[in-house]
């Protein structure tokens, strides 16, 4: 049944962001048809817009729909968002400054740019873009299943509203590039706080307060046929602790934060939205309690997806609902568009002009990544209409290990060129068949492992164990290679780059 | 080539403090209980909301302290 008054408010402002995100392309107006202009806006953002933009990157509208989904599904263990987006920022805010100033020195676009570069290897960097790549697809493909939520908490059925929704997206990416997302993410960022302080505002003082909500959690989720608890066991300390540490380190290693990251004007722009940026943190921690509201409200559904919308529903009178799911829906095209556009930058930069068409043009740089980020949607499109979602989160489960393994060149690298080049290929290499195989043991559903040791069997995160498998290999085959004289190329950056 | 300058004594020595929440966060028996309640919410919960905020304020001192160095 189609609810008026919530598709109503959400139609309207669906349509304000589609006209901001054509009008972007005259915001701090320069020549499209050049990459950097088009895929970092000219590197000329400042500490507001990078804010608003990088959060309204990192905290995707899956996250919002998944986190929550998570808690009322399993319990304490979903929270492992907090801690993972908390240890983020001192990351981010010791490491990219420093990643940033390379990547401004030496013109670089994409961290394969910068593989290239400082280890003289081209099939490092290829190795990078398509990591990136790999790990892009499914990411954008659930942007769109967490759309298809909302669509459905709206009543509507069929495939054409979120068809829709994409061609208008594809079509302003395709013209204003990165400063599309960038204004709509005002929009969006907006929208997430308001319905996130109306729904902790209002749900708790009618489910009789938080710590009715907890104990009535609770009980809820002993009752399961699988019990859950609103704390961990402790077989699942070192399983929350790797998912945090993991997923930590991974963030910024996907193109589309790094790409946020770029398009900052300055170093000192990258850490102060690092000092800020913790903000979503606090609210992505209030959306994930979210899930305990839903159990104590004794909400049932058949998708645990589903369980949030269910609860805005119940509790708020439909306009607000409808303004709530547009937050979502919203939501969804800041990242998927930034995703794009970075998986675009990198197909161009490190496969086009790199193996392709290495005497080509900027404007035609430039034009291949436009088409790229079209052709990219479209996959994400059939990808989403034609696959199980169950699928699609399990590739992106894959997808976040994968991206953990560039983590070494991309990271140590800046600090050091101890790795030989050659050695860092095969460390990633070890640690892509590593987390694959064991990801295979659980047929991808699960993004854990339990590693048999001599102290019983150690349940952590596969990213992590494949990361520790990639750093060995890359340290031994470091010094194998040495041994056997096998040059390392050149290193064109400066020290004088990296400041 | 810029103007040599006499390489600055870096003072990122504050920079270790950005490891308190890393070992605050990522081991769970430190925090994995129900008591002492906040406002409702078990200590699991607001203990680790509490360290978000509390990170970005370590990261603001940090900045404050180690500014000088660019």
């Amino acid at each position: 049944m189609v609810n008026v008054a919530a598709l109503g408010v959400a139609v309207v402002l669906f349509l304000v962001v589609t006209v901001l995100g054509f009008a972007a392309s005259r915001w701090q107006r320069s020549d499209l048809a050049l990459l950097h202009e088009w895929g970092l806006a000219g590197r000329r953002f400042g500490t507001l817009v990078s804010w608003f933009l990088i959060g309204g990157d990192l905290y995707t509208a899956y996250t919002f729909v998944a986190v929550p989904a998570l808690i009322f599904g399993v319990g304490a263990l979903g929270f492992f968002a907090v801690p993972y987006t908390a240890i983020v920022y001192p990351f981010v805010f010791v490491v990219m400054p420093r990643l940033w100033s390379v990547a401004k020195a030496r013109g670089y676009i994409t961290v394969a740019d910068f593989a290239r570069e400082r280890f003289d290897s081209p099939g490092l960097a290829l190795a990078l873009a398509l990591t990136g790549i790999l790990a892009t697809m499914p990411y954008i493909a659930l942007q769109l299943a967490g759309m298809k939520v909302v669509i459905a908490a709206l009543g509507l059925s069929g495939d054409w509203p979120i068809i829709i929704a994409f061609a208008i997206l594809a079509a302003y990416t395709y013209s204003s590039g990165l400063r599309g997302p960038a204004m709509v993410a005002f929009v969006k960022d907006s929208l997430i706080y308001i319905t996130i302080i109306v729904a902790i505002a209002v749900i708790p003082a009618r489910l009789g307060g938080f710590g009715h909500i907890f104990s009535a959690a609770q009980h809820a989720l002993a009752a399961r046929p699988k019990p859950g608890s609103i704390l961990l066991a402790p077989g699942q300390f070192l399983t929350y602790g790797t998912l945090a540490l993991g997923s930590g380190l991974a963030l910024f290693m996907y193109p589309h934060a790094i790409t946020g990251v770029f398009s900052a004007s300055s170093q000192r722009v990258i850490r102060r939205t690092s000092l800020l940026l913790p903000a979503f943190s606090v609210v992505l921690g209030l959306i994930a309690l979210l899930g305990f509201m839903a159990l104590a409200a004794g909400i049932k559904t058949a998708s645990p997806n589903a369980a949030v919308p269910q609860l805005f529903l119940n509790m708020f009178p439909a306009w607000f609902a409808g303004f709530a799911f547009a937050a979502v829906g919203i939501g969804a095209l800041v990242p998927a568009a930034i995703m794009s556009i970075a998986a675009a930058n990198l197909f161009t930069r490190n496969v086009y002009r790199e193996f392709l068409h290495r005497r080509c043009t900027a404007a035609q740089e430039a034009s291949c990544a436009k088409i790229v980020s079209l052709i990219i949607k479209l996959g994400a499109l059939l990808f989403v209409l034609t696959i199980q979602p169950e699928y699609i989160i399990n590739f992106q489960l894959l997808g976040g290990s994968w991206i953990l393994q560039t983590f070494p060149t991309v990271v140590l690298g800046l600090y050091t060129r101890w790795f030989h080049g050659t050695a860092l290929l095969g460390g990633w290499l070890a640690g892509m068949l590593a987390a694959s195989w064991m990801a295979s043991t659980s047929a991808f559903t699960s993004p854990t492992f339990a590693l048999p040791t001599p102290f019983g069997s150690q349940t952590a995160y596969i990213a992590v164990y494949a990361l520790a498998v990639n750093l060995a290999v890359a340290a031994i085959l470091t010094v194998a290679l040495d041994a056997a004289r096998l040059p390392r190329g050149v290193d064109v950056t400066r020290p004088g780059d990296y400041v | 080539m810029a103007d040599p300058v006499e390489p600055k004594l870096p003072r990122r020595r504050w920079y270790w403090l950005l490891l308190a929440p890393f070992v605050c966060l990522l081991w769970p028996p430190l925090y994995d209980r129900v008591a002492p309640e906040l406002f409702g919410f078990p200590f699991f919960y607001w203990y680790q909301l509490g360290w978000v905020m509390l990170t970005a304020l370590v990261t603001w001192f940090v900045y404050r302290m180690a500014r000088d160095d660019g």
